[in-house]
């Protein structure tokens, strides 16, 4: 019955009450999805516990430990050796599978569990038998229960003994699609996709918005932020994108408005078409990726202004965070180094010298009412080009 | 994108392979498939095709055979003329001497030269944006074991008086060798080599419609040279790993086609320069950088506050081709430009055209055409 299967730790699902079930089946689903090319698995629950078994013989497991880092919900697992509920198989199984952890450390200690409780030893006895069974196959070893620097667990369960291997730490959060849908907001920039990240991490299944402006932008802008996609797609599954045709409307605002608020009525016209097309994807909220203070337009006047045309909730996750914190999640997800890539700036023709720092919202109102976009808006909407993104892997 | 037919007017950047090149690549490929260095008859067979190239390009550059050694590119060329020089003669001195103009693949390889204790000293071009002999002779002392100068500059077409340097410099110091980048000029200016004062030059293949990936470096006999990679031996030791046989077979059928026509492509290059001026010249947001000492086939000017790279975009849209004279990031700004005297309004906003053998007038009034549209519809920097 010898096998290796990996036990998952549910974050803060297990602390939901009567909805556990149905988060529990969302990160089975996203589990599923995220394994399938890798082989057969089958995903069982008990004992609030969520067990990944490989169904066949030539499985990656590595890869497959790769992957399960990155799927949110997860908060640890284990990688659990099963075998015979027979101590003396498990001290030997137990040696055997502690090879390449035991040899190089120092110190360790035996902790057991005991679910089943037709087990004839108790916890401390098996504790006891194993902790010698280990210490006679690598007599270097110490025993340390305070902070020892291996803990070999073995558990008792219903359908066999289960050796533990160290504990992975998850990527936390929630399974993606148990909070809803949303639409983020993506420029190419370091900021938008580590607040698409946050949200995904909350649960959210992720859509994304992007705007372009050719000749001004140019093709390999929009590779770019496709690749941004792509990479954040490994923690949140495949992503639809949006891709809006936008230089028309900043034609327009530049003809039409005062130079000091072209970049406040652009963000109000780019807000207002991203919530046109999460209305009809019926999508709850729109993600950006702003932070209080960074640039003129992420004041709080600029944000009254852009909330003022947006029906929908905007999540910012990123509102409270300093440049340099970004940029480390930039850098743990992998998008940073595609994020300075200098493909974007070309848009600097249109932004102001001297933008309004904190814009009064009617005299927004009033710059913007100079011109009828309504037309334009439309034009944009129906002109947005749709593909899904996911990750190559 | 577009409905129209593809304006190709950035030929100094690469060239569509010629019908001729592809046919001795694909021949090369599935033919004469064998390794040069191998005994039996494949091999031959595919020795010839090297023996074949060198003698076609020997006998245009007019000098031996066996000073011609195959790479991946220029770029390789100048690597290891500079490496192979600096360290083959580093007993005799420690100076370099540049023109502050070379392409990166000279500017950067002095600049590890210069991490490592060589002397790099750079030329710059005087007030009227041109070279002057006196000022390569003028930085040469008896320290100096190489002097190294483009035939002609990639983003100007700005040609420089390499012959005329390497002799003034080698009356100063008899022993000091001169390298020249010439894969801007390869073909398309005449260039004998024997008893020229060169001893080192670089080519390659792409921006004479032969394939991308091979390059050519001449070394003149008696001058010593380390190489970059260790191996089995080929090409003298200089240049080891398997002959490129494929690509060597077009190149070399590239060089004969082009060179066949490169009186007639120069006087054509003439009337299209010629041509594209007489267009520009009525409007004034346009500045034109080249002149007389420019060759013809490269044309770079400035808009009028329009950024190079937006234009670029815009006239793509036209499937028209062309160059930014720099990358639009911040503060990537051409060091060509900036050396030659521009300012950076015009760096910015500058772009290169480069003929092919293959554009025509009707091109030009096109590209003309729609840099006139660019100019009234595009948004313009404060």
């Amino acid at each position: 019955m010898k096998k290796e299967v990996i036990m998952i730790k549910n974050g803060e699902i297990a602390l939901k009450g009567l909805n556990r079930k149905s988060f529990e089946d969302v990160l089975a689903k996203n589990i599923k999805w995220r394994l399938k090319d890798l082989g057969k698995f089958q995903i069982t629950r008990a004992q609030s516990t969520m067990y990944i078994e490989p169904m066949e013989d030539e499985i990656d497991f590595e890869e497959a430990i790769e992957r399960l880092k990155k799927i949110f919900g997860i908060a640890a697992f284990t990688c659990a050796l099963v075998v015979e509920k027979e101590m003396s198989i498990i001290g030997q199984e137990a040696i055997a599978y502690m090879k390449d952890i035991l040899p190089n450390a120092r110190t360790f200690k035996v902790a057991a569990k005991r679910s089943d409780k037709k087990f004839p030893l108790t916890s401390p006895q098996l504790q006891q038998e194993l902790g010698a069974a280990l210490f006679q196959a690598y007599p270097h070893l110490k025993v340390d229960v305070h902070h020892p620097e291996v803990t070999v667990t073995v558990e008792i369960r219903d359908f066999g003994a289960y050796i533990h291997a160290e504990q992975i730490l998850g990527a936390g959060g929630m399974p993606v699609g148990s909070s809803g849908k949303a639409l983020v907001m993506i420029s190419g920039g370091i900021d938008s996709p580590v607040a698409a990240y946050m949200m995904a991490k909350r649960g959210l299944q992720l859509h994304a918005i992007h705007f372009v402006s050719p000749p001004y932008t140019s093709d390999r802008a929009l590779q770019k932020v496709e690749t941004l996609c792509e990479k954040v797609s490994e923690y949140t599954g495949r992503i639809q994108f949006y891709c809006v045709p936008f230089t028309d409307i900043q034609v327009a605002i530049r003809d039409h408005c005062p130079e000091e608020f072209f970049t406040i009525i652009m963000r109000r016209l780019m807000i207002e078409i991203a919530v046109r097309i999460a209305q009809k994807q019926e999508l709850g909220a729109l993600i950006t990726g702003e932070s209080l203070g960074q640039v003129a337009s992420q004041t709080i006047g600029a944000i009254v202004a852009t909330d003022d045309v947006c029906s929908i909730p905007i999540f910012r996750p990123l509102i409270g965070m300093d440049k340099n914190e970004i940029v480390e999640i930039a850098r743990k997800i992998d998008t940073f180094e595609t994020s300075i890539l200098p493909y974007e700036d070309c848009c600097t023709v249109f932004t102001p010298k001297h933008p309004k720092t904190k814009p009064i919202l009617q005299q927004v109102r009033d710059a913007q009412a100079a011109f009828d976009f309504e037309p334009l808006i439309q034009q944009a909407v129906e002109h947005t080009i749709q593909k899904t993104i996911r990750s190559i892997s | 994108m577009s409905d129209t037919a593809e304006i190709y007017l950035d030929n100094s950047a690469t060239t569509k392979v010629c019908p001729a090149a592809v046919k001795a690549v694909v021949e090369a490929m599935t033919q004469n498939y064998g390794n040069a260095a191998s005994l039996h008859r494949k091999g031959y067979e595919a020795e010839q095709i090297l023996i074949q190239a060198k003698k076609i390009i020997s006998s245009i550059l007019r000098c031996e055979q066996q000073e011609l050694y195959f790479t991946s590119g220029a770029t390789e060329s100048n690597n290891l003329s500079l490496f192979g020089i600096a360290q083959a003669y580093r007993k005799k001195g420690n100076r370099i001497v540049i023109s502050a103009i070379e392409h990166p693949s000279i500017m950067e390889a002095a600049k590890v030269l210069e991490q490592q204790g060589w002397e790099i000293v750079r030329v710059f071009p005087r007030q009227d944006r041109n070279f002057y002999v006196e000022d390569f002779v003028d930085v040469v002392n008896e320290k100096t074991i190489l002097v190294s100068a483009m035939m002609v500059n990639n983003e100007t077409g700005l040609i420089l008086p390499i012959l005329e340097i390497a002799k003034a410099v080698k009356q100063k110091y008899p022993t000091v060798l001169f390298h020249t980048d010439a894969v801007q000029g390869f073909l398309k200016l005449p260039i004998k080599l024997k008893n020229s004062g060169i001893d080192l030059l670089s080519a390659s293949a792409h921006k004479i419609y032969g394939p991308k990936g091979i390059g050519l470096l001449y070394l003149k006999k008696g001058v010593r040279l380390t190489p970059l990679f260790y191996g089995g031996g080929q090409q003298n030791h200089l240049r080891v790993g398997t002959d490129s046989t494929a690509l060597i077979a077009g190149f070399a059928a590239a060089v004969k086609e082009y060179h066949d026509k490169a009186q007639m492509y120069i006087k054509h290059y003439q009337q299209l320069n010629e041509y594209l001026n007489g267009l520009i010249e009525p409007i004034s947001e346009i500045t034109v950088h080249t002149s007389k000492q420019h060759v013809p086939y490269i044309v770079n000017l400035s808009i009028d506050r329009i950024r190079s790279e937006i234009m670029l975009h815009y006239l793509e849209q036209f499937g028209i081709f062309v160059s930014s004279g720099s990358a639009c990031s911040k503060g990537a700004h051409s060091y060509v430009l900036g050396a030659l005297g521009l300012s950076d309004a015009q760096i910015d906003t500058a772009l290169r055209i480069s003929f092919g053998t293959q554009t025509t007038c009707q091109d030009l009034e096109q590209l003309v055409k729609h840099l006139k549209g660019g100019i009234s519809s595009l948004a313009k920097m404060k």
